[in-house]
C-alpha cells in the first residue's frame, strides 16, 4: 500500500474471502484412534492362538535408552516369535518400534523404526521370510505407559510384533 | 520514561538482542531494537469511533484486539480507559495531545469503524503525543464482517511496523495439531487457527494420527505426516479446499519430518527403509527425488535456508544427536551446535540470521537459538519437555509445543521473544502441538 499526502485516507482493500472449506471438520469429531489395540482372538491355552503368541510368547521386547540393540532377554523372546512363525505360517506381521517421551517427534519415529527394523533382522535371520514381515514406526506418540518415569519409559521403549493374518505384500 | 526516540535504525545482527528505546532529542516515535533493558512504551487505544449504529460493538472488538495483539509483544503497555483525560468521539476531531501527555501515554491510535451490511470500513490513525504529530498517514482497510479481526490485526501490524521499523506477525496464522484424549490414547487432527488462538477450524478428522504440519512459504498449503495408510506417509494439504494427496508412499518405506523449499517447489523430507534414515528432497510436480544423505546414522528433521542454498538438520552421527548445516543439494556437513546435550528440530530463522532448536539436556528441554554458523546459543526456555519451534513471520517471536509432566500430561503451545522474554500460552480449546506460523497474510 502507499500513502497518500497527509490527512488522505488510504483505502486498502483486504482481500478477506470467507474462509474456505476449513470449517467442514466440526469440533465434536470423535473418529477411531489409530494403532494396535483391541481383543487378540484365541485362547492362551492354545498354542496356536494368538492370544498365546501375545502371552505365552511374548510379543515385546524392551530397549534401553536410545538403543535399539537387542539384548539376551529379547532374543529369547525372538527365538519364540520365530518358532511360533515358523508353525504358524498363515500369519503374517506388523513389527510396531516405539519410543519413550523423552526426544523430539521425529528423532523418536527415526529410533522407533530402527527398534522395529532391529527386530525384522532377527526374525528373518531366524528363518522367517522377509516378505511376511512389515515395520512401522509410531515414535511416541503410543506409549501403552503414561506416567513421566523410567518405571513407564522402560516399558514404552519397545517393539511389538503384530500377527496380521492375510497380509499381502 | 520512554521518549521520543532516535531516528537511525539498525538490523538486528547480534545474539543476546533486546527491545529498547533510545533516547534521542527529537524525531518520530519509535522502539529501537538493541542492546538494553526494556521498558515498554505506554500507549492508549480508546475505544473506535463507530460510523453507524450497527458498528458500535466492532468499533469496541477492534480497538480490544489492536490492544491484544501490541501488549502481547511485550514492547508495549496500554494504558487503561479510567486514565483518560479525554474521549475520542470523532475520527476527524483534533487530538488533545495534553490530555494523552498527562497520562503519560506515548503513542495514541485513533480509530473509526463503519459497517454497512456485510461491508467493514476501518480507518485509524497513529499519533505521536509527546511529538505533538501524527506517525504515518491514515490508513484505512475495508473488508467483510466475518473478517473484522483480521483488520484489528491489520491495523496492529501497522502500528508495530510504524514505531519499531520492523514488519510485524499479527495478521497471521498457526496450523498445528490438536489434540485430545489421556495420554496413551491421543488423538490429534489438524487445525489452523490465527496467530492469537481465534477463529480454530478443523482440516482433518483424528481417525488417523497426524503429526507436524507445515506450512507452505505463502502459506496456501500444508505438509504433514498422517499415518493414514497404516505408516507413516507425507501429505500436502491445499488450505482453501483441505484437498490432499500422499506425496510419498514406497511400500516398506516411511516418509516423515516434511518442509517446504522457500519458492514452495520442493519438499526436503526424512525417509526410513531398512530401519535407516536418511534426508531426501523431492520435486512436488514431478515427483522426483533426491538423495542428499548417505549415513547409517539417523539424519532428520531438515530445514532450508531463506535463501535455499543451505539445508539444517538432525543427526545422531557423533553419538548424540547434533545439528549440521550442508548444501542444499546434499554433500559435506558441517556440525554446528557444540554444546552438550542433544539437539533436534532446528528451523531456520525468516531472516537467515539464526537458527531455532530443541535441546534436551540433563533431563530438561530447551528452545533456543544460535547464530547459523552454531556459535553465540542461548536458551530461551527450559521446562519438563518442549519442542517443535517455529518462527514468526518476522523473526522476533518463536512458537512451540510445551507438555506437562505425568499421566495427566498435556501439550499446549506457547510463544517466546529470542531475547528470551515474553513468555505466553496461547490460548487454545483443546491440547495442542507442533505449530506452524503462517507468513504475513496478504
Amino acid at each position: 500500500m502507499t500513502y497518500l499526502a497527509k490527512s488522505i485516507l488510504l483505502v486498502a482493500g483486504l482481500a478477506l474471502a470467507a474462509c474456505t472449506d476449513a470449517g467442514r471438520f466440526g469440533p465434536d469429531d470423535a473418529g477411531a484412534g489409530t494403532g494396535s489395540s483391541g481383543a487378540i482372538a484365541g485362547s492362551a491355552s492354545d498354542p496356536q492362538s494368538p492370544l498365546y503368541f501375545q502371552q505365552a510368547i511374548g510379543d515385546r521386547v524392551l530397549f534401553a535408552v536410545d538403543r535399539h540393540t537387542l539384548d539376551d532377554e529379547a532374543k529369547r523372546v525372538l527365538d519364540g516369535q520365530a518358532s511360533w512363525l515358523t508353525t504358524n505360517a498363515d500369519y503374517n506381521v506388523v513389527i510396531e518400534g516405539h519410543a519413550d517421551e523423552q526426544g523430539t517427534r521425529e528423532y523418536n519415529l527415526a529410533l522407533g523404526a530402527r527398534r522395529a527394523s532391529a527386530v525384522r533382522e532377527y526374525l528373518v535371520s531366524r528363518g522367517i521370510s522377509s516378505n511376511r514381515l512389515k515395520t512401522v514406526s509410531y515414535g511416541k506418540e503410543r506409549p501403552i505407559e503414561i506416567c513421566s518415569e523410567e518405571s513407564c519409559y522402560s516399558k514404552n521403549r519397545r517393539a511389538v510384533t503384530v500377527l496380521a493374518s492375510g497380509l499381502t505384500g | 520514561m520512554m521518549r521520543l526516540l532516535g531516528t537511525f535504525m539498525t538490523m538486528l545482527v547480534a545474539a543476546g538482542l533486546f527491545m529498547a528505546p533510545v533516547q534521542a532529542q527529537d524525531g518520530p516515535l519509535r522502539i529501537e531494537i538493541t542492546d538494553g533493558v526494556m521498558e515498554p512504551l505506554p500507549y492508549a487505544v480508546p475505544d473506535f469511533v463507530p460510523e453507524s449504529g450497527a458498528a458500535a460493538e466492532m468499533a469496541v472488538n477492534i480497538a480490544r484486539v489492536v490492544a491484544a495483539d501490541l501488549s502481547g509483544t511485550g514492547l508495549f503497555r496500554e494504558i487503561g480507559k479510567e486514565a483518560y483525560i479525554s474521549r475520542i468521539t470523532s475520527f476527524s476531531s483534533p487530538v488533545e495531545f495534553a490530555d494523552w501527555r498527562a497520562i503519560n501515554a506515548e503513542a495514541l491510535i485513533t480509530g473509526a469503524v463503519g459497517v454497512e451490511g456485510d461491508a467493514v470500513t476501518v480507518k485509524f490513525r497513529v499519533w505521536d503525543v509527546f511529538g505533538g504529530q501524527e506517525l504515518g498517514n491514515g490508513l484505512q482497510f475495508s473488508g467483510t464482517t466475518s473478517g473484522w479481526r483480521r483488520m484489528a490485526h491489520k491495523v496492529a501490524d501497522e502500528v508495530y511496523s510504524r514505531i519499531t521499523g520492523e514488519a510485524g506477525y499479527f495478521d497471521s496464522r498457526v496450523v498445528f495439531v490438536s489434540e485430545t484424549g489421556p495420554k496413551n490414547e491421543r488423538r490429534k487432527r489438524l487445525a489452523i487457527m490465527d496467530y492469537d488462538g481465534a477463529n480454530v477450524q478443523y482440516l482433518t478428522d483424528s481417525a488417523s494420527l497426524v503429526l507436524a504440519p507445515r506450512f507452505s512459504p505463502s502459506g496456501d498449503r500444508v505438509l504433514y505426516t498422517s499415518f493414514e495408510s497404516g505408516f507413516p506417509r507425507i501429505y500436502i494439504l491445499d488450505v482453501a479446499n483441505v484437498g490432499r494427496r500422499v506425496l510419498q508412499s514406497r511400500d516398506g518405506t516411511m516418509s516423515f519430518a516434511p518442509r517446504f523449499s522457500p519458492d514452495g517447489q520442493q519438499v526436503v523430507f526424512s525417509l526410513e527403509t531398512g530401519g535407516n534414515t536418511d534426508i531426501y528432497l523431492m520435486e512436488i510436480s514431478s515427483g522426483s527425488e533426491t538423495r542428499l544423505t548417505r549415513a547409517p546414522s539417523i539424519e532428520t528433521a531438515p530445514s532450508f535456508s531463506p535463501e535455499g542454498d543451505r539445508i539444517v538438520f538432525e543427526s545422531d552421527r557423533s553419538g548424540s544427536r547434533q545439528l549440521y548445516v550442508m548444501p542444499a543439494t546434499g554433500g559435506d556437513a558441517q556440525r554446528i551446535s557444540q554444546g552438550s546435550g542433544n539437539y533436534g528440530t532446528p528451523v531456520w530463522s525468516p531472516r537467515g540470521d539464526l537458527i531455532a532448536f530443541t535441546k534436551q539436556s540433563k533431563g530438561r528441554f530447551h528452545i533456543g537459538v544460535m547464530k547459523t554458523d552454531g556459535s553465540a546459543e542461548r536458551l530461551l526456555t527450559a521446562s519438563f519437555l518442549e519442542e517443535g519451534p517455529t518462527w514468526s513471520p518476522n523473526g522476533r517471536v518463536i512458537m512451540f509445543t510445551r507438555e506437562t509432566q505425568g499421566a495427566q500430561g498435556q501439550s499446549s503451545l506457547y510463544t517466546v521473544d529470542i531475547t528470551g522474554r515474553n513468555l505466553r500460552q496461547v490460548r487454545t480449546p483443546n491440547g495442542a502441538s507442533d505449530p506452524s506460523w503462517s507468513p504475513l497474510q496478504q
